[in-house]
């Protein structure tokens, strides 16, 4: 893992302390709201519907079992016993005093953690895909650069005062686990025909109320010259992204307004200024001492074949199921990727409380693993495993709650916080995706049904990438009471697509209803091993569209 | 169109507790709230919060529109209701938890 310098530690130290004296100056009232709510944005505090809420950066989803540990101590000593992780790879808590924040960064800062650049308009949290440094498909390990981004970005001056906020993910492998092509800017890894490594740049994804797929700025950009490339995107997004309107302030308008082509040739021009000057070149020793960092785990010569996981599956239908749902191909033999499904049967999409923290810090322990991710699908993955190990992990997640076999699968849903929690929120979220899991409860069911991401959002802002889920659900207020549109056919993956609206929308008590409605008709038409998402793409919305309004009075 | 009733609310800058205005200083839960029939005195307690917003207290005062039926409040808007209660996912947190009040959505 990432260790921070003395740098990083005095810079880490030192916010907290300015902080510190910026919230003594507020409640001194020598600061007003106006001029102090800036500030504890940059230190990731938000005041919301029932309270403060801190939200902490997971830099590339990775913790220690140390940091876990911390972030229980937090849930317990200062929150109401439980943390949310979000689509962001971060961790929100959602009740925190402002008179406490101070002492929760200063604990933070123990373990090497923050909450810098989890709001206001600068570079947000890096993310990376979860399964980084474990998959068998990936190209190289994105932390890195990831890291390295994260190094540049953090208080860049020229960055610290952008039109919008902005968001940078980095993947590693093909198959895109980071939702790349709906950010601001992603890095994937690729290699090129001469077999070299390098990094393919998009730019002009997003989200919220105007969503867009990313087109590529850059096909193939050297690794040392990464820094040089993203800091001329930024340029042209700083000079040329509309300050004038917040909802036309973000790169995806710049990209679409230009014309990708067109943007391309800005970003081009100025890549070339900034090499001219050649003071971004990141040095080969550099990325070479950040990649350390990084390097995985001594992994143990093992056979593929387990015969204690092989027992335990022909023993216990349910580690059985759970393996076959919840276990991923790692990349070394013997070793296994394990989502930890932070979505039981009926509970809040990507809570965990301070004791099921702890308890995972003392798994994490107990079989040597150094690491957990943190998945902008609000669940947690242990990412190298052996595989003899599973059964006691799968015994011991069991008796946390910790053992949901849904990864994948229609009942692990992404929400936002909604209503429930969030100020911008038109419609709550979170009671949406209990009632779905509980209707979709039965386990033959789900995996008769088979991958099937449903996201859910309480607002246009799309927290919960409703528009990248094969069925998307957003929340909207109509004259006080919620109601939910229902969109097929997202994909947050490599196949990147925004969903497209299906008709009106349901009542609370009706949406559960349409969604099943539309599975079914997806069941009855599938073809093949044909996903939801391929059916939905190949016969249109038409038919779905039928059957979910089927009985309603207006005409289709 | 007769207005109807409001309440001014805030939250508490030291803990962001939700607050609502009721005859000079505030309380915390919803059933205590000061009801005010018309716009104009609305609009004079609003403008009076200010003083507490000066005085480091409050954070954020507005009014919210709310009908009275059988002696209780209710707010219009459902984002006041589940202020007013806690998150309907969660009734172990928030004021709701405390027995005080709680509404369903």
């Amino acid at each position: 893992m990432y260790r921070y310098d003395e740098f990083d530690a005095r810079f880490v130290k030192e916010r907290v302390a300015q902080f510190r004296y910026q919230v003594e100056r507020r409640l001194s009232g020598e600061l007003t709201e106006d001029e102090f709510k800036p500030l504890r944005l940059m230190n990731g505090l938000y005041l919301q519907l029932h309270a403060y809420m801190l939200r902490i950066a997971v830099p590339y989803g990775t913790l220690s079992a140390r940091q876990l540990r911390m972030l229980a101590h937090i849930a317990r000593k200062y929150d109401k016993g439980y943390g949310h992780f979000t689509t962001r790879q971060n961790i929100q808590f959602n009740w925190p005093k402002l008179v406490d924040v101070p002492d929760i960064l200063d604990d933070l800062a123990t373990v090497e953690m923050h909450a810098l650049q989890t709001s206001g308009n600068c570079i947000r949290n890096v993310t990376a895909d979860h399964f980084a440094g474990a998959a068998a498909d990936e190209i190289e390990d994105p932390r890195p650069i990831a890291e390295i981004i994260r190094q540049w970005s953090s208080l860049h001056p020229e960055f610290s005062y952008l039109p919008r906020k902005f968001k940078i993910a980095v993947g590693g492998a093909a198959h895109d686990r980071a939702a790349l092509k709906f950010h601001d800017v992603a890095v994937e890894i690729v290699k090129n025909d001469a077999g070299e490594t390098g990094y393919r740049v998009y730019a002009g994804g997003g989200m919220g109320r105007t969503p867009y797929v990313g087109h590529v700025v850059g096909d193939f950009v050297a690794k040392t010259d990464i820094l040089a490339f993203l800091e001329a995107v930024m340029r042209v997004y700083n000079q040329s992204g509309r300050r004038d309107n917040i909802y036309k302030a973000r790169i995806k308008i710049l990209v679409n307004a230009l014309g990708p082509e067109e943007m391309r040739r800005q970003v081009e021009r100025e890549f070339a200024e900034i090499k001219t000057g050649g003071t971004l070149e990141v040095p080969a020793e550099e990325i070479a001492r950040i990649t350390d960092y990084f390097a995985p785990p001594k992994f143990e010569p093992l056979s593929d074949a387990s015969p204690e996981f092989e027992a335990a599956r022909n023993a216990d239908a349910n580690f059985r199921a759970w393996s076959d749902i919840n276990l991923s191909t790692h990349r070394a033999p013997g070793y296994s990727i394990v989502t930890i499904s932070l979505k039981p049967i009926g509970g809040v999409p990507g809570d965990a409380s301070h004791e099921q923290l702890d308890a995972l810090a003392d798994l994490m322990d107990q079989f040597g693993i150094a690491e957990i991710r943190v998945s902008h699908e609000q669940n947690l993955v242990l990412p190298h495993v052996r595989k003899k190990d599973l059964p006691a992990i799968h015994t011991r997640l069991a008796e946390l709650g910790l053992a949901t076999a849904n990864a994948g699968l229609v009942t692990d849903i992404i929400a936002c916080p909604g209503l429930d929690y969030c100020d911008l929120a038109n419609a709550r979220s979170i009671p949406i995706a209990q009632r779905l899991s509980e209707r979709f409860a039965d386990l033959k069911r789900q995996r008769d049904i088979g991958e099937l991401k449903i996201k859910i959002s309480g607002c246009i802002n799309a927290c919960g990438h409703h528009h990248a889920g094969h069925i998307g659900i957003l929340g909207v207020d109509k004259k006080g009471v919620e109601f939910y549109q229902l969109q097929l056919g997202g994909s947050g993956a490599e196949d990147a697509s925004i969903g497209e609206i299906l008709g009106p929308g349901f009542g609370e008590h009706e949406i559960v209803d349409a969604v099943e409605r539309v599975v079914d008709t997806y069941l009855e038409k599938r073809e093949g091993s044909e996903r939801f998402l391929d059916t939905v793409r190949r016969l249109g919305l038409e038919p779905f569209k039928e059957r979910a309004y089927a009985g309603w009075a207006f005409h289709i | 169109m007769a207005s109807l009733p409001q309440i001014l609310t805030a939250n508490r800058l030291r803990d962001g507790d939700v607050v609502y205005w009721r005859g000079g200083s505030w309380v915390t839960s919803l059933a205590d709230a000061e009801v005010f029939p018309d716009d104009p005195s609305a609009e004079a307690v609003l403008k009076a919060a200010d003083a507490f917003v000066k005085g480091r207290e409050v954070v954020n005062p507005y009014l919210f529109d709310v009908r009275i039926a059988a002696g209780e409040i209710k707010p219009v808007k459902e984002r006041e209701i589940i202020r007013a209660a806690g998150p309907t996912v969660r009734p172990d947190l928030g004021k709701q938890s405390l027995g005080k009040w709680a509404y369903d959505v």
